[in-house]
């Protein structure tokens, strides 16, 4: 054998073994709130229809206990949701399910410090998990923190409230956590104790605490990489946008503009859109390194949903009105009345909005042509007869819904299977 | 980030160490889960401790299921933090003690969930385990929770006795199914089987004082309005913060935001001991602040819980002494949502609630109301010995 085989053989043994070791580097993920970049956009090729009574379509469905609108995410071949039951929704669940059997592979409890009332539509379990591939982070209304590995091994457990006791809002907290560099970062906005904080990933150690605008907010922080290369976090709130070195907490820009504090920041392509009246679209890592204004439409409004991006279009949901628009310039191209209410984000696969109402209809809008000549029309509604809150996730070809007691996986089935 | 580890904890993570690398966690006796348990338990805020109860929650984790009591005992003591740390060791251990197709040691399970002396969610955490493997104990396990410190052991038992009653209804007098019911009553603890109980015993014709149940306190002194303008009056001390921790005067004057303001009589006769007080003040007023207070007779020197329901920003006083205060308006309102521990001297008790609405305008932001009750820590009521 000579050396550039005996290389090639150790390459593809190498790779065997670390796949091997590794399942979660199978296949496509969705590590956290509104998928990997935060951008709900999904290679999937994922169903048009199926029937949640006659089980076309639907992969399995396997029962969540207590309540949660938070939304699965996927890391390889495991699925993890998060959920809260008791009479206070003072207990706590991480759930971790097989993607092709739906199969629960282990379950893990524990207890809230926090305060764990909220508005009944809402459930402690209302923060969507986060994973970085090894790591499960999972986090609830009553501000604890839990991480444990992927086969539900404890690494740390942190009460953030029982720390700053003041911290929690009655109505529900739902900001999501992130992952950027070494630590894990939350957003707790309330009247109490208010602040972001990061958290060693490892330790659970806190690395960086940063007083915040004592006043409710539910948007999630989001991700993206500095000019300088550096992991960087941006906060929105109802006062402005402040952007912090994850792994340092130093302050990279802050920007005074009336932000939502429901719907949440979105970075694509080095440009960084959020709810401020309308939607407002800025620049980011400029000469000048502060975000400058691209363009702002009033009539782009997000409420309960965040936005999506894929390409030079955008695509919004101000009401119960979904809206598409030109992300260059933000003219709004089309916009398509839907039902219900929404608080779920719509998700984006295969020139397909999936979107879905806080009754469980799912509502499927075809997109037809790309940029400015883009038109829209709803090609699919299909009942899931049951509340969903949870932004849903994309992998492998499938979509997985969290229900207030179930979680689905709905697939394009061939033969029934 | 801080690493700094105190001198016990140095200790501790060279005996973990010690003892993991030199033996097999099969073979770890008691003392040495002790240890570990205790190194876990030694976690503090703010992360205090976590490096080397990493280390021991691994070797913990990895014991053998026949351990699984041991480790129980090891939350006695143990803070918020430090249990949900043992909860995750108990149920990884478990856990895989069932993936490998080994039982649990029930019969040391059962003993230990019945012994009131073991901490309350040891003895949920081990109840919870065996009826995953054993269904069918439960019903044998009720009669021993019904008085529980654990209110989730506690709430499994009300419900068998919620469900006995609803069972006799059709056999029996409707004498005996509200005893049975009120029996459910008597020892529930939480709202939605309260409220169970009690509708069905009223509908049978009985009668139940719920306020007493709670503990709620329903007679009051009220005072508005004080100025709360941009919220800044909760913390200024307004004069009946001085009058209403020495005395009430009904004939003294104070200056608010309107002149000659004077206690009043406020009594609540809702169901769950809530005063209204914009139905006591129908002006409505906004960025105001309402002072409420009354007495409670203690039959001793007790400590007690004050459980506060209030939408709006509040601060509590007991004998002049401020015991919590919470600058939060309109998120949301509930049974016990701020909860204080409190010192009762013997005899007449001073409470004095300050309760302040700010200016929002929207119908969801109006609600100018309180309720309080004196309860021990398991939510029983403490009445006054003047009720």
């Amino acid at each position: 054998m000579n050396n550039l085989i005996k290389h090639r053989v150790n390459i593809l043994t190498m790779t065997a073994f670390f796949l091997t070791l590794s399942p979660q580097l199978w296949a496509e993920e969705w590590n956290g709130f509104r998928g990997p970049q935060g951008n709900p956009v999904s290679t999937s090729e994922l169903p048009l229809v199926w029937d949640v009574e006659k089980g076309s379509n639907i992969g399995w469905k396997s029962e969540i206990p207590g309540r949660g609108v938070s939304g699965p995410i996927v890391v390889g071949n495991r699925i993890f949701v998060t959920a809260s039951g008791g009479v206070n929704q003072q207990r706590l669940y991480v759930l971790c399910f097989d993607v092709g059997s739906g199969k629960q592979l282990w379950r893990r409890d524990f207890w809230a410090t926090g305060r764990t009332y909220s508005h009944p539509t809402s459930a402690n379990a209302a923060p969507t998990p986060v994973s970085d591939g090894k790591l499960l982070f999972a986090f609830y209304s009553s501000n604890d923190l839990v991480c444990l590995d992927l086969d539900g091994n404890l690494k740390w457990f942190r009460g953030l409230a029982h720390d700053y006791p003041k911290a929690g809002n009655d109505v529900g907290m739902a900001a999501s956590p992130v992952v950027a560099g070494n630590v894990v970062i939350v957003q707790i906005e309330n009247q109490g104790d208010s602040f972001a904080c990061a958290v060693d990933k490892n330790s659970g150690l806190e690395v960086w605490r940063k007083p915040r605008d004592p006043r409710a907010n539910w948007s999630s922080p989001t991700t993206y990489t500095h000019g300088n290369g550096a992991p960087t976090v941006i906060l929105q709130s109802g006062s402005g946008l402040t952007a912090f070195d994850a792994d340092t907490g130093t302050s990279i820009w802050d920007i005074g503009l009336s932000c939502g504090t429901m719907s949440s920041p979105l970075v694509v392509n080095n440009a960084l859109y959020v709810t401020s009246g309308g939607i407002t679209k800025l620049g980011l890592n400029t000469p000048s390194g502060k975000p400058k204004v691209i363009w702002a439409v009033n009539k782009l409004n997000s409420n309960g949903a965040s936005p999506v991006v894929l390409g030079d279009n955008f695509y919004t949901l101000s009401g119960a009105i979904a809206k598409g628009a030109n992300s260059n310039t933000g003219e709004i191209l089309w916009q398509l009345r839907l039902k219900g209410r929404f608080w779920a984000t719509p998700i984006l696969a295969n020139k397909h909005l999936y979107f879905i109402n806080q009754d469980g209809l799912v509502q499927i809008v075809e997109l037809e042509g790309d940029g400015d000549s883009q038109a829209a029309s709803i090609v699919s509604v299909i009942d899931m007869g049951e509340s969903v809150l949870g932004t849903p996730a994309a992998a492998d070809n499938a979509l997985f819904i969290r229900s207030d007691k179930h979680l689905w996986k709905v697939t394009n089935m061939v033969n029934g299977e | 980030m801080n690493l700094h580890l105190a001198p016990r904890h140095v200790f501790r993570v060279i005996c973990i160490g010690v003892v993991a690398v030199l033996s097999n966690p099969v073979d770890c006796v008691a003392g040495e889960i002790d240890e570990l348990t205790a190194t876990i338990r030694d976690i503090g805020p703010k992360g205090e401790g976590h490096v080397a109860a990493q280390q021991a929650w691994k070797s913990l984790s990895a014991q053998p299921v026949s351990e699984l009591v041991t480790v129980l005992k090891g939350f006695q003591g143990a803070n918020q933090l430090a249990t949900n740390w043992l909860r995750g060791a108990v149920d990884a251990i478990a856990q895989t003690a069932l993936n490998e197709s080994k039982s649990l040691p029930e019969t040391e399970l059962q003993a230990f969930v019945i012994d009131h002396e073991n901490a309350p969610l040891a003895r949920l955490t081990a109840y919870e385990w065996l009826l995953r493997v054993n269904p069918k104990i439960k019903k044998s396990l009720l009669p021993h929770f019904l008085d529980d410190s654990s209110l989730e052991l506690r709430r499994d038992a009300v419900a068998s006795l919620l469900d006995s009653a609803k069972l006799s209804a059709d056999k029996s007098q409707a004498e005996t199914v509200i005893a049975a019911y009120r029996r459910a009553l008597n020892h529930a603890r939480d709202l939605d089987q309260i409220d169970e109980a009690t509708k069905q015993i009223t509908d049978l014709g009985g009668m139940v004082d719920l306020p007493r149940h709670f503990g709620f306190l329903l007679d009051w002194h009220v005072i508005a309005p004080f100025d709360n303008t941009n919220k800044k009056g909760l913390d200024i001390n307004y004069t009946p913060e001085l009058d209403a921790n020495r005395f009430i005067d009904s004939a003294v004057t104070h200056l608010g935001k309107l002149p000659d303001l004077k206690w009043k009589n406020a009594a609540s006769e809702e169901r769950f001991g809530i005063v209204d007080l914009n139905g006591i003040y129908p002006d409505k007023y906004k960025g105001a602040i309402a002072y409420a207070h009354t007495t409670f007779e203690s039959s001793s020197a007790q400590n007690v819980q004050l459980r506060l329901g209030c939408i709006n920003a509040n601060k509590i006083w007991i004998n002049g002494k401020l015991l919590t205060r919470n600058n939060v308006y309109h998120a949301n309102m509930m049974i016990d949502q701020y909860i204080v521990n409190a010192s009762l001297k013997k005899g007449s008790n001073r409470i004095l609630l300050k309760i302040a609405q700010n200016e929002q305008e929207e119908s969801w932001a109006q609600r100018w109301q309180f309720q309080l009750r004196v309860c021990d820590s398991n939510g029983t009521a403490i009445l006054a010995t003047d009720r």
